[in-house]
């Protein structure tokens, strides 16, 4: 019987894990996952799951185990995306992983893998489209960049520009979920949560090269060849506010 | 001439070079170094026309002392004429990297003075970037045809990829409209790089800290539709091309009539766009797909269906290997069905091991079946909504909309009888 009750967690990965401990303790499906922020919208009786480091430990075991690596993976990668009712689509593909084992990863034609699939797709492209778009302004002191994902992508690009850039200190911060990555020359680096950003003003410097990217930009169409519907195509108009090429001084 | 005019003049007239990949090497970043390479490449902005920008394409120079008449930088053209400093060059690509504008530069030059003097110009530069800048990120240059071998060969060690343009598809073109260039003149520098390729994947096995030579391969380009070369003839050199000189890519590129010649089409023409999307499909089938050339093109067939894609195309003529069946079917065949990609194809060879394949399954996978459906079926079953005994029928159903289709006749009154050609005749005069 399925026990009409709704978890609410603190927002954090180990404290979803530990709802699916707490699923596994109550041996019925919830109603539903939510995080404490979220509004109050059901009539539900609620029940909050307190988030144990230690009980969350147990689970990564217990999943890498029983199902595998790559379902851990894609659970670990499924909760940064922006899927609907997400926490349930995460619960119900462990409960099939333990069921099946570890090819419920290549089930994708059953209805939760099948959206785990569409949305990780999508988290695995958003993040490319930023390793692509991404503008840093040069602030002088250190490189900064503003970004607005659907996803949680920082923690999938963040490696690549600390390779990438590891002679410069860079910061980029996610508007969208408040969130933020710091990279100092030397290899210091942490992730940190912030409301809001406040950049110094740009340099003379700084607006000179901004002046002749977007004239390289300008410069570097086929007039003969224009189609912009090819390239919304290439890169989503979303992307647009973010890039030096159409932002003006 | 202040940095900005310079840029403005050089991009433009590095714009009509079409590679601008920043693909083929893995080089992971390195402490203290600027950048890595990643083995797909990344493009980091689109132009207006839609094609990527992956790297900061500009000429070293636009003072160029050929006169090939295709060109809009040839010497007795009469456009404003400006070159980079090694310095000014690197500067802007370090600038631009850091930023995340560019993957790298892509560093290509008129013939300044001669071949090996504009050479000399290019090392310069690479090698300012490389080893005062610490610069790591990627590098595609130019190769001059005609110049020195061995400047050829140390352009090769600085840079990721190397290229040199075929420019036109024959010999005989490239006489009438490149006079100072040469088929033998421009094969030699690729066939040298191949060479220096494979001899350097001996070294690399042998010494583990040899310098990579060329490591992202070369690639060339070639000018469609200012001569009158068919696409058959235009596939097959480029098989050739790939199979000889071992090539990453060819691009092909439609003629912009920019400058007005005797020898090439008038300034009116449109570019050959459909020609060129039709060439870059068939390089793919060429690449991706297992397919040969005569098996796209042949003497009988030398042009492509501008209504049809070419993977759509062989389909309707091979009707006898389908239906295939999607749980059954081996990975070539699959590949071959009009519609479904190598992307497709890997899904659904992954996804049929663990469960029968239905028409449903399929659509969640992400297979398109516009076109798929008919040519597949699904555990013994078919959706294809029209009889399958005439490819005529297929072709109509999966022609690509938006092109005109064959031009439509005059209206003619009906008659039990073809209308022999006297009545036509009669009709014209009036007479009966």
């Amino acid at each position: 019987m399925i026990m009409q009750i709704i978890y609410r967690y603190d927002g954090s990965f180990p404290g979803f894990l530990c709802c699916v401990a707490q699923c596994f303790f109550d041996k019925s499906l919830p109603a539903g996952i939510e995080p404490l922020d979220e509004p109050q919208a059901t009539l539900f009786p609620l029940r909050e799951v307190e988030t144990d480091p230690a009980l969350a430990a147990r689970l990564e075991r217990s999943i890498t185990g029983r199902i595998s690596r790559q379902a851990w993976g894609m659970v670990q990668q499924g909760f940064l995306t922006c899927m609907e009712e997400k926490e349930m689509r995460l619960l119900r593909f462990i409960l099939l992983g333990y069921k099946v084992g570890p090819q419920v990863v290549r089930l994708s034609t059953n209805r939760d893998v099948h959206a785990m699939d569409k949305a990780l797709l999508y988290l695995k492209n958003e993040a490319h489209y930023h390793v692509e778009f991404l503008r840093f302004t040069d602030y002088g002191e250190f490189l900064g960049a503003v970004i607005t994902p659907n996803n949680t992508v920082l923690p999938l690009i963040a490696p690549h520009f600390c390779e990438r850039f590891n002679t410069e200190n860079f910061m980029i911060y996610e508007k969208t979920h408040q969130m933020g990555f710091l990279h100092q020359r030397g290899g210091r680096r942490e992730f940190f949560q912030a409301d809001s950003i406040q950049f110094p003003e740009l340099l003379q410097e700084e607006k000179g090269f901004r002046a002749l990217w977007r004239a390289y930009y300008e410069t570097a169409a086929v007039e003969g060849r224009v189609n912009p519907k090819l390239r919304r195509g290439h890169m989503p108009m979303r992307y647009w506010p973010n890039m030096t090429e159409f932002q003006k001084d | 001439m202040n940095l900005m005019e310079k840029l403005e003049i050089l991009t433009d007239a590095a714009k009509y070079d079409v590679a601008c990949t920043s693909s083929g090497v893995n080089r992971p970043g390195m402490p203290g170094k600027l950048g890595n390479a990643v083995k797909a490449g990344i493009c980091h902005s689109f132009a207006a026309d839609g094609r990527c920008i992956s790297l900061l394409k500009v000429l070293m120079s636009n003072d160029c002392a050929f006169d090939c008449s295709y060109c809009v930088n040839r010497v007795s053209q009469d456009v404003k004429r400006a070159s980079f400093t090694p310095e000014e060059l690197c500067r802007l690509t370090i600038e631009f990297y850091r930023r995340n504008y560019i993957e790298g530069l892509f560093l290509s030059s008129a013939v300044v003075k001669n071949p090996d003097y504009t050479c000399e110009l290019m090392l310069q530069t690479l090698r300012m970037l490389r080893e005062k800048e610490n610069f790591w990120g990627y590098v595609h240059v130019k190769a001059i045809p005609g110049a020195d071998p061995v400047l050829t060969e140390k352009l090769g060690f600085y840079a990721d990829r190397m290229s040199v343009n075929i420019e036109l598809p024959s010999q005989k073109s490239l006489k009438l409209l490149a006079p100072q260039k040469s088929k033998e003149k421009i094969l030699a520098p690729m066939g040298q790089i191949r060479d220096g390729i494979k001899e350097n994947a001996t070294d690399i096995v042998r010494y583990k800290a040899a310098p990579r030579f060329v490591p992202a391969g070369q690639s060339t380009q070639m000018i469609i539709g200012a001569t009158p070369e068919s696409d058959w003839q235009i596939l097959n050199l480029t098989e050739g091309l790939y199979k000889k000189y071992s090539l990453k890519r060819v691009f092909f590129s439609a003629y912009m009539p920019v400058v007005e010649h005797r020898n090439l089409p008038a300034k009116t023409t449109p570019p050959p766009l459909l020609r060129e999307h039709r060439l870059y499909q068939a390089d793919w089938l060429l690449r991706f797909y297992g397919f040969e050339a005569r098996e796209i093109l042949d003497d009988d067939h030398p042009d492509f269906d501008p209504a049809l894609d070419p993977k759509c195309n062989w389909a309707v003529h091979h009707m006898e290997c389908f239906p295939i069946e999607v749980n059954r079917a081996p990975y070539e065949m699959l590949l071959r069905v009009p519609g479904i990609g190598v992307k497709s194809a890997m899904r659904i060879r992954s996804a049929r091991r663990c469960a029968q394949l239905d028409f449903d399954g399929l659509k969640k996978l992400g297979v398109v079946l516009k076109r798929a459906r008919y040519f597949i079926t699904c555990k013994g079953k078919s959706i294809s909504p029209l009889p399958m005994d005439n490819p005529a029928v297929i072709a109509g159903a999966i022609r690509e909309r938006g092109f005109s289709q064959t031009p439509i006749g005059a209206p003619e009154q009906l008659s039990l009888f073809d209308p022999t050609p006297r009545d036509k005749v009669q009709c014209l005069t009036g007479q009966i």
